[in-house]
């Protein structure tokens, strides 16, 4: 095992590592691999240990057996100090300072490199004020820190993460508490220190669409052992999310990574000629007001399609790229004689180029209406 | 920018003012008005009339420099206590670790008294703290098992109503000739301090507090909690026992010499806090001694003066001024985490 750890492509690594509390282990065998600069994400289940795991990784939890490597090091024999200006971190975890300004929280990421007592100097504070720029968040740094929005005080909390200037940095679910723009915000950040100054980051994310965008590496968390650990590619593939979430109701889409609620149940009383994206709002309409329906004639490749895949009870498809046949036709009218109503959201455009005999249908289909 | 480059000084000054200001106050006021120019003379090694050399060499000067010391001592454990638990209104009285200090020391007197041993002031010390640890301890204990913090107040407060209960019965059943020393003591005041006592706490009050504020980096880390301190490279086990010991060390010091004093550990703090408009631990640190000393001189003075010659315990004046900050500053602060 000594061998191992100079392996020196890897960054960051953990050898035979399980994780626990009081002796008992909670996920065994964790074997991670980062190089430098790169990103990686521990997704799985709630409850699954993607907390304990980070906690391990950043020395606040013994492991209960393997160890975890940092530079060719085991990261229990480095020096307390010097662990610090290699690695920082962004937890879940509240804090409330009283009466520090934004500032004061950004300052004290400097602790590892400041004297006896504490006192900044000009290169500290230079590396502040470029951290809360990186950050966005200059503006704050005048303000009470416990009289900002979670948001805000989570920018912070990176700001005072790179303001230690790590060589790694670990995160917590770090955009949680964020809104769309400030997750995307926060998350280009990560990806712009990645890229640009060799920053590697571990972090578990929540958002699965996140996660497979920014991600390089991916650990998939699941029982007691890493289900899967590689790239988005390799994770994203087939129904692999639906099977690690265990998703029983509704239905997750490994390709756009949309989630979809379950779909109606019962034969079909409408039929919507859709397409092009065009009907998508409206199956969701239909889910939400509980109506089974049936839709089609779609090709497999169409924007329409995997939300027609998941909500509607039977979609008539054509493989990508090929031929619309009669049998699919016939499929069609017969589905259109069982139900009530028939729908068509394509536009007039688009009507245009269908083929002749689908173009047929919609119009016979419609008149009977 | 401007105003809070001065902020910090200007607020020192006051506080090194009031401390000199009370300081003189409580050794030219009492029963016999000694002038403020023969206080001056006299503390300064000049000759004065005899009986106002012997009341402000041997009386009153020993008394003050006692007040100021132990003040300080107690704002300082309470400042300490507060970090420790991330609490507000945590301090040594409330958690029931004066009340510990007390037991034990007031087992010691009955034991040395009956036996008719000499007690050093040394001796008083230990005892003091050994008692101050054994409430730590239990306190500790429900720390681990009540999460909730107000929870572990109360948990405070009656561990020091067990153990006041027990100091009380003690004396209660003490002999006759001890009661009056003992009463006095338990109650808490600052009479009777002679310079040998002075020279004892000093010593043993500033190096403990030179300690402290060579720890004030770490404290101000430890603010962000513990997982934050932790990866900031702090021993997090080896500081959390030094800062529980110091702030004994320093509740005891009290204890021992001067009883049980209420409310200053707490509100102390919070008025420094007000003061500076800051928490920073490095400013905090000397900053709380020298309010505790300001605040346990003016607490003194009232309490040797307001009802002449009845001398009033000193903890009843602390809890009468001390409370009232507590329950204003407490407000005040959750009108500002609310505000916006």
């Amino acid at each position: 095992m000594n061998k191992d750890l100079t392996d020196k492509e890897y960054i960051f690594c953990t050898k035979g590592l399980s994780v626990g509390y009081q002796g008992i282990p909670l996920i065994r065998d964790i074997t991670l691999k980062v190089k430098q600069g790169e990103i990686l994400t521990l997704i799985g289940p709630n409850g699954a240990g993607k907390t304990t795991i980070l906690k391990s990784l950043i020395n606040q939890l013994r492991p209960i057996s393997g160890c975890v490597v940092l530079k060719q090091q085991e990261i229990q024999s480095i020096n307390p100090t010097l662990l610090s200006q290699k690695m920082s971190i962004v937890l879940t975890e509240k804090i409330h300072p009283e009466m520090m300004t934004c500032e004061d929280v950004v300052a004290t990421g400097r602790y590892p490199y400041t004297g006896r007592f504490g006192i900044l100097n000009d290169h500290d504070r230079n590396v502040i004020k470029d951290s809360m720029e990186l950050v966005h968040i200059t503006e704050l740094s005048e303000k009470n820190f416990l009289q900002i929005s979670d948001g805000q005080k989570q920018r912070v909390m990176l700001a005072r993460a790179l303001a230690q200037e790590p060589d790694i940095l670990v995160l917590d679910e770090p955009t949680s508490f964020l809104d769309i723009r400030y997750k995307l915000e926060f998350l280009s950040i990560l990806q712009t220190m990645a890229r640009e100054k060799n920053l590697t980051v571990i972090m578990s994310l929540h958002e699965l669409d996140f996660a497979r965008r920014i991600s390089d590496k991916i650990a998939c968390i699941k029982g007691d052992y890493i289900h899967r650990f590689g790239s988005p590619e390799e994770i994203f593939s087939g129904n692999y999310i639906t099977e690690l979430f265990g998703i029983t109701t509704g239905s997750y889409d490994g390709l756009s990574g949309s989630p979809e609620l379950s779909k109606v149940s019962g034969s079909p009383t409408c039929f919507v000629f859709a397409g092009g994206g065009t009907g998508t709002p409206l199956f969701h309409k239909l889910q939400r007001q509980g109506i089974p329906f049936a839709a089609g004639i779609l090709w497999e490749n169409d924007l329409d399609y995997p939300c027609a895949k998941a909500l509607a009870t039977e979609v008539i498809s054509i493989p990508a790229f090929q031929e619309l046949t009669p049998k699919q036709i016939k499929q069609a009218e017969d589905l259109i004689g069982q139900c009530e109503n028939v729908y068509c959201t394509l536009t007039k455009e688009m009507l245009e180029h269908l083929p002749e005999p689908l173009l047929k249908l919609i119009q016979n289909s419609s008149s009977t209406e | 920018m401007n105003t809070k480059n001065y902020r910090f000084p200007i607020a020192y000054g006051i506080l090194i003012f009031l401390v000199l200001i009370l300081l003189a106050c409580n050794i030219s006021i009492g029963s016999i008005l000694v002038p403020f120019q023969d206080v001056l003379h006299i503390v300064t090694g000049g000759s004065a009339e005899p009986v106002y050399q012997d009341i402000v060499l041997q009386i009153r000067f020993p008394r003050a420099v006692a007040a100021m010391i132990l003040g300080g001592a107690l704002a300082l454990s309470g400042y300490l206590l507060q970090t420790f638990f991330h609490n507000p209104i945590a301090g040594p009285f409330v958690l029931g670790i004066s009340s510990g200090a007390k037991l034990t020391v007031a087992l010691l007197m009955v034991f040395c008294l009956a036996h008719t041993l000499p007690i050093s002031s040394f001796l008083m010390i230990a005892a003091a703290f050994a008692g101050a640890m054994l409430s730590m301890g239990f306190i500790l204990i429900l720390s681990t098992v009540l999460h909730q913090m107000s929870m572990l107040i109360v948990g405070g407060v009656m561990i020091g109503y067990i153990c006041t209960a027990i100091t009380e019965f003690l004396v209660t059943f003490a002999d006759d000739s001890n009661i009056v020393n003992l009463h006095n003591w338990s109650q808490g005041s600052f009479s009777g301090i002679n310079w040998e006592n002075v020279g004892v706490m000093s010593i043993v009050v500033l190096s403990t507090s030179v300690v402290i504020f060579c720890m004030a980096k770490p404290i101000s880390a430890y603010l962000l909690g513990e997982s934050y301190a932790r990866n900031m490279g702090i021993p997090i086990k080896a500081f959390r026992v030094m800062l529980v010991v110091l702030s004994s060390i320093l509740s005891a010091c009290v204890t021992a010499f001067a009883g049980p004093v209420s409310f200053v550990g707490i509100a102390v703090p919070h008025l420094v806090k007000n003061l500076f408009g800051s928490a920073k631990p490095i400013l905090m640190i000397p900053a709380c001694f020298l309010g505790g000393g300001a605040f346990c001189l003016f607490c003194d003075l009232i309490a040797r003066t307001a009802f002449a010659p009845t001398e009033l315990s000193i903890s009843t004046v602390t809890a009468i001024l001390g409370a009232p900050i507590v329950i204003y500053v407490m407000i005040r602060r959750r009108k500002g985490a609310d505000g916006q």
